[in-house]
């Protein structure tokens, strides 16, 4: 009994041996904790814009003139007009939306612009331009392609260094030492670079998803077709396997997890490419959205488009984490 | 057309010397090692150079090596201004205090179980976000200076650098706490004897990390608005007047800066962490 | 055993884990009292509850019913007292730190001048036969060497008791027996209380003064043997008829307790 429960015991750490209905509340409190946090961070954050406009209003503010208010530090003036804050959380123009704000914010560029949107697809029998619907699907289809042609490649790339000695040592260096640099840097440049010789619209950002998704999935699946033993290897020679077969029955199956690993981080950083991928040419997507937020200084909808990018990383990864683990089980191994 | 024959020779020539030393009597030593790497980057470079200028592809769409490394030499001083600006200012200051932050928030998560059943999944999903897509949010709050993109980068490395920190600080085994406990350590001891020196090798990889994501952060913050200083503002603004020359080197600058920070990291870690078995194979 | 010079003494201890599949009696009505100077062995199965008892003892697993002290205290502040060392399965050495500074890490621990930590681990080290190995890590030693430091680990600060659990249970059987035979003179050396888990009977027959028997579900103790045996023991004492007899008489407690 002892020696076997109490490893057990005592080896629930990072809280992956507790059930799962266990597991949910204190991730709840957490989000909740942050939800607060905002809502108290929307007060000082926009109360500058706030007190104007109660002064405009005809509320009493101290000090009264808007020159005094900029030089002061914003907790000294939310302390001194604590009366005036009112609107913090409905103003029309905040640095920091309230969350409810963002979600009104997410609520019309979606589901009200599709259904009662003169461009929505209700009215019009496509999507609207002006949805968010819409961008996203523009950023995901750049997103989907460039994370196929970067793991397609990838795992090629990584078959050829696994097989040719000459590959692995000139090859190998590089695509490590590629992960360290910043390759987003590139992505303005391919698209500008390829718009001038006449290729736009989705190539150009899957061109640089598959660019970021690449090199994780060179490295993760070398050290996957890597991870057989020396006896399993052994094994293969005893039967005069041909290399094809140790390939296909040896490496690859050995391979499979450490490919999932990969695919997870190559999916978020195909993400990434597409959105960085559309700030330079502005033709749609949510990349696009942003940056015109930002320039018409409409935080709102920066936030809505970030909320949405969020969401479309959080469930591609959580798709990827249930193919990973569907995939493993049938494969043999342990839930 | 003779200069794209010459390429084809070129390559040749590299791999066969590759192929020759690849599986040469000395190909296990050191030398080889680096040789074959580096004789494949140069005949990279070599036909690169030989194909643009022998199909004769316009500069503004891909200049050869040679231009680029006039224009890198050319404009030193303005490229030492853009890697202060961007990387001295914005990716090392956000760096510090990002990862700085993320550690201090996991000795604190550490002491209570619940908040590390809390945040260990909430900080894993954060990891996994385009973080970066804030950066317009951040501009617009911190101004067009190095502080938005300090910003920035702090809100890319916290979240890998907690998640690591905090796994890191709980990768002692079973018995390990047993025998703390025998000594009746107090949390402090056990800390500063155990679970920091454990820690370790999964603070490093966080640190090695977010020292790519710093770099990523700070670059394309500036996109959204900078001053007129910046990696990322002379590559958005060089490709505006086709100065590729100018654009490839900005690239290199950040390349070499990334592969150096990193570098320094992964020096501090085998010196910090020379016990760990993923080292000691190799003495 | 007389009860006048008892060092840790145990009556009626009950312990019960809730598990998913219900709760479990590791220990049930255990009652034993080990005298100072004595070296107490604790064979059985596994899941008879000797290494929970040991546990027990260390303040590692708290007792659901009975009594039990150590040095006349309740465990717990027996080990705020550093009453005991412990040696556990492995030897858990600190990689990143040397032989010299893992066996100096109880005694930082402690608040021991520096001093006071080079005298003692110069010590402990020759008692342990490593001298000259303080400055190595602890991945250049062999796995012998590395169970003899975390040994020479637990004697550092000079407890009275010394608390082993199956300390050489991973290490093979010519190296187990030269250590078997090193901690027999340690023992003499330090006159040192020991409590020691194993499941090796002839491992148990050599080393000990005493020999719980011990069976599982629920956890208890079957019998406990008193062997005739000298305190000079050399290795081949295990060839002459007493070593033997005493022997047979545990693998009988041990049939007995399963039979049941």
């Amino acid at each position: 009994m002892s020696e076997d429960t109490l490893g057990k015991k005592s080896r629930g750490k990072s809280g992956t041996g507790w059930p799962r209905w266990l597991r949910l509340p204190p991730v709840l409190g957490m989000v909740l904790a942050l939800f607060a946090l905002w809502y108290v961070a929307v007060v000082p954050m926009n109360v500058k814009e706030v007190l104007t406009a109660a002064e405009r209003a005809g509320v009493a503010v101290s000090p009264p003139s808007a020159v005094e208010r900029r030089d002061m530090g914003n907790w000294a003036l939310v302390m001194r007009n604590t009366h005036a804050l009112g609107d913090s959380w409905s103003s029309d123009r905040p640095k920091l939306p309230a969350p409810h704000q963002v979600l009104v914010e997410l609520y019309d560029s979606t589901i009200d612009e599709e259904l009662n949107g003169r461009r929505g697809i209700v009215k019009s029998g496509t999507l609207s331009n002006r949805s968010l619907v819409y961008h996203a699907i523009v950023t995901l289809n750049a997103t989907f392609l460039g994370f196929v042609i970067g793991t397609v490649l990838g795992c090629a790339l990584a078959v050829g260094i696994v097989h040719s000695r000459v590959m692995d040592m000139s090859v190998m260096p590089w695509a490590i030492v590629s992960q360290t640099i910043p390759i987003v840097a590139l992505a303005p440049m391919i698209i500008v670079v390829l718009y001038s010789i006449g290729v736009q619209g989705l190539i150009p950002k899957a061109v640089i998803s598959a660019y970021l998704s690449f090199f994780p999935v060179v490295v993760g699946m070398v050290k996957g077709l890597r991870s057989p033993d020396a006896m399993q290897m052994d094994l293969m020679r005893t039967y005069s396997a041909p290399t094809t077969a140790v390939l296909w029955k040896l490496r690859l199956p050995a391979s499979v997890p450490y490919l999932f690993a990969s695919l997870k981080i190559a999916i978020a950083a195909s993400l990434v490419g597409a959105i960085v991928g559309e700030l330079p040419v502005q033709k749609g997507g949510l990349g696009a959205r942003m940056l015109a937020g930002s320039y018409y200084g409409q935080t709102a909808q920066i936030w809505a488009a970030l909320l949405v990018a969020a969401g479309l990383a959080a469930v591609l990864v959580w798709a990827t984490g249930w193919m990973e683990r569907r995939t493993l089980r049938k494969m043999g191994a342990k839930p | 057309m003779t200069l794209v024959m010459f390429a084809v020779l070129l390559w040749a020539v590299g791999f066969g010397v590759n192929v020759m030393l690849a599986n040469g009597p000395a190909r296990d030593t050191g030398a080889v090692r680096l040789a074959v790497p580096l004789i494949f980057g140069a005949t990279m470079l070599g036909m690169w150079e030989l194909i643009v200028r022998g199909t004769q592809v316009p500069t503004v769409i891909l200049p050869p090596p040679s231009l680029i490394a006039a224009s890198f030499v050319g404009n030193l001083s303005t490229l030492w201004g853009d890697f202060t600006q961007t990387i001295l200012k914005g990716a090392l200051s956000g760096y510090i205090i990002g990862c700085g932050a993320a550690f201090l928030t996991a000795l604190l998560v550490d002491r209570s179980d619940y908040l590390r059943r809390g945040l260990l999944p909430l900080g894993n999903f954060m990891a996994a976000l385009p973080i970066v897509g804030t950066a317009p949010i951040l501009v617009m709050w911190f101004g067009f200076g190095w502080q938005s993109k300090a910003a920035v980068v702090v809100l890319m490395v916290y979240f890998p650098m907690l998640v690591n920190t905090v796994a890191g600080l709980s990768e002692t085994s079973a018995m390990q706490r047993d025998l703390m406990r025998t000594y009746a350590a107090t949390w402090g001891q056990s800390l500063w004897t155990l679970r920091l020196p454990a820690a370790l090798p999964f603070i490093f990889n966080g640190l090695k990390i977010s020292s790519t994501l710093a770099l990523i952060g700070a670059i394309v913050a500036e996109f959204f608005g900078s001053p007129t200083q910046g990696l990322g503002f002379r590559i958005s603004t060089s490709i505006g007047q086709l100065d590729l020359g100018m654009v490839w080197s900005a690239i290199l600058v950040s390349a070499l800066s990334g592969t150096a920070f990193y570098g320094l990291v992964a020096l501090a870690e085998r010196r910090m962490t020379f016990w760990h078995a993923s080292y000691r194979g190799g003495r | 055993m007389t009860d006048t010079t008892a060092v840790i003494r145990a009556s009626h201890l009950d312990l019960t884990f809730q598990t998913a599949d219900g709760p479990v009696h590791a220990l049930k009505d255990v009652s034993l009292d080990i005298e100072k100077g004595s070296f107490v062995s604790f064979i059985g199965p596994s899941g008879c509850g000797k290494t929970t008892f040991l546990r027990c003892i260390a303040a590692l697993e708290h007792p659901t019913g009975g009594s039990l002290t150590v040095n006349g205290m309740t465990p717990d502040e027996a080990r705020r007292a550093r009453a005991y060392g412990y040696v556990f399965q492995a030897a858990g050495l600190y990689p990143w730190r040397t032989i010299g500074r893992n066996i100096a890490l109880p005694l930082e621990i402690m608040g021991f001048s520096k001093a006071e930590q080079a005298e003692r681990v110069k010590r402990v080290l020759e008692l342990v036969e490593l001298s000259g190995f303080e400055k190595k890590f602890p991945w250049q030693l062999s796995g012998g060497m590395q169970q003899r430091a975390s040994i020479a680990r637990a004697l550092a600060f000079d407890a009275d008791i010394l608390l082993m659990d199956e300390p050489f249970g991973a290490l093979d059987e010519i190296v187990r027996d030269r250590l078997n035979e090193e901690l027999l003179k340690l023992w003499a050396k330090t006159e040192k209380t020991i409590g020691f888990v194993t499941h090796s009977i002839p491992e148990a027959v050599y080393l000990s003064t005493h020999i719980v028997v011990m069976s599982p579900r629920p956890g208890r103790i079957t019998d406990v043997i008193v062997s005739p045996l000298p305190k000079e023991r050399p290795l081949d004492i295990r060839d002459s008829p007493e070593f033997i007899e005493v022997a047979h008489r545990v693998r009988e407690g041990l049939r007995a307790g399963y039979e049941e």
